[in-house]
């Protein structure tokens, strides 16, 4: 006996619940699984806010997966609500399901009514020529890749260590990079400073940073901050971004940084160089100990040289600038187990890494507080601070 | 003897070398030692009343021996003590 389509869809009916869009509007959120089982091309026009998709002809092999069990609520939609009403007999004849409704009218009628449609982005088809290594690793695919573009992460100094982070997490499509800088390229800073160039000696680190990030990426949205960093202006500066990257040269920026993003509640990726040795631990405020946690106050002078004054190898910042951008990408996919707690000492000479366990200290001035009674004139703040600035010069 | 790992900036106290041994029961033994043979090294150390100056964190293999015993914590022969300043160049 044949039948035809329209009396098939009749009897289809017969057998399913529907639910109107109305109803449906004040289920979103509410916990209930809502499956668009339209083609993919369809869905990226625009979904439901929260949708998941599985197109029809693939409904059996992933419905699983997105929705494990039988007696979870689900609703159905396509664009008028005929496939989706096929697809509602399939998931509760053959498969089980026991609360499955299709939604009457499909997403045509939702838009009719006026309700909210989220159009969901996607790469470009130059993205993902350029990220294509990402997306095929699971960890991070296509939604990881989206989180790397929309994150905004600040390079504090474009100098040793400054100079290849920026240039990963811009090849890597970090939406946005801020740079903090108040120096121009020197000869002398090439030797490891691999973002500059002969070419670009006298101007602005900060220009030639966005020249050679723009050059590598287009994608990335370069934020330049030609100014030195200081008690009046830190708050302003890092408020906002996801990770910010201390790759400074002084210690009073150091701590000033460190006591603004506890307040702000912003994660630090941290390194230090000094000859063949190298240092770095992540600091997230509150999930793990602070800087100042680590080093209660600086060394004096004597046993603080910097590089200027005793030198650097010019491969290590690349080494340790890499480990930072590496740990800012896993904080952004939220992927690892990034050097939260933990200060890894990098012996170059010896090709060696030591780990040291770092613990928040339940004394620290800073992070043993709430960060709303962290006050403006205590950041930055160290025992003796004037008589090391005098020292420092 | 336990092993001494010294950071770059004390290097030159104690002749250029990255690792030293010292004896000593515990801690502030080890430590004692390697400042009665390397006397450039008392100071950047100790303060004047004898304790760990507050800017050197010193580890007992990975653990800081402030939550340990301190200078009090007893150090086995095969045990390491890393030295370590706070570096800020960047």
């Amino acid at each position: 006996m044949s039948v035809s389509s329209a009396e098939l869809l009749r009897q289809i009916k017969s057998k399913i619940d529907e639910v109107d869009p109305s109803e449906v509007k004040e289920l979103i959120g509410e916990g209930v699984a809502i499956v668009d089982v339209r083609g993919s091309e369809e869905f990226a026009t625009g979904h439901l806010p929260g949708a998941k998709s599985i197109p029809r002809g693939h409904l059996e092999s992933r419905i699983e997966t997105a929705v494990p069990d039988r007696s979870a609520e689900v609703i159905l939609y396509c664009a008028s609500g005929i496939r989706s009403a096929y697809a509602a007999r399939t998931m509760i004849e053959d498969m089980g399901y026991e609360h499955v409704r299709s939604m009457t009218g499909g997403i045509t009628l939702w838009k009719d009514r006026g309700y909210e449609v989220e159009i969901p982005r996607t790469l470009t088809a130059e993205q993902r020529d350029r990220y294509s290594r990402h997306l095929l690793i699971p960890e991070i695919g296509a939604e990881g890749q989206q989180r790397l573009l929309d994150a905004k992460v600040l390079l504090l100094g474009a100098g040793g260590l400054g100079s290849p982070t920026a240039l990963y997490l811009a090849a890597a499509g970090v939406g946005t990079l801020g740079i903090v800088d108040d120096d121009v390229v020197d000869l002398s800073n090439l030797q490891r400073q691999v973002i500059h160039s002969t070419q670009r000696v006298g101007i602005p680190k900060v220009d030639s940073a966005e020249e050679s990030i723009h050059a590598l990426n287009p994608d990335v949205n370069v934020l330049k901050y030609q100014t030195r960093i200081d008690a009046s202006n830190i708050m302003e500066i890092i408020d906002g971004y996801d990770v910010i990257v201390d790759g400074v040269d002084n210690f009073p920026t150091r701590y000033l940084l460190n006591d603004a993003t506890v307040r702000l509640r912003i994660p630090v990726v941290s390194a230090s160089i000094l000859g063949f040795d190298g240092q770095l631990s992540v600091f997230k405020p509150y999930d793990g100990p602070c800087y100042r946690c680590l080093f209660r106050e600086p060394p004096p002078a004597e046993l603080a040289p910097s590089c200027g004054a005793n030198g650097v190898l010019g491969v290590l910042p690349g080494t340790m600038g890499l480990l930072q951008a590496t740990e800012v990408v896993k904080l952004i996919l939220d992927i690892g187990d990034p050097a939260i707690g933990r200060l890894l000492l990098y012996d170059a000479l010896g090709a060696t890494l030591t780990e040291v366990k770092v613990h928040r200290d339940p004394e620290c001035p800073i992070c043993s507080r709430d960060p709303d009674e962290i006050r403006d004139e205590e950041m930055g703040v160290f025992p003796d601070y004037e008589a090391f600035c005098a020292a420092a010069g | 003897m336990a092993t001494i790992k010294i950071p770059p900036v004390l290097r030159a106290s104690v002749g250029g070398e990255k690792e030293v041994s010292a004896s000593g029961e515990n801690v502030g033994d080890v430590l004692r030692d390697l400042a009665t043979n390397h006397p450039a090294t008392q100071s950047q150390l100790f303060s004047a009343d004898g304790e760990l100056n507050r800017y050197v964190n010193v580890y007992l293999n990975d653990e800081d021996v402030r939550l340990l015993d301190g200078l009090d914590t007893a150090v086995g022969g095969g045990d390491t003590l890393v030295i370590l300043p706070a570096m800020a160049g960047g």
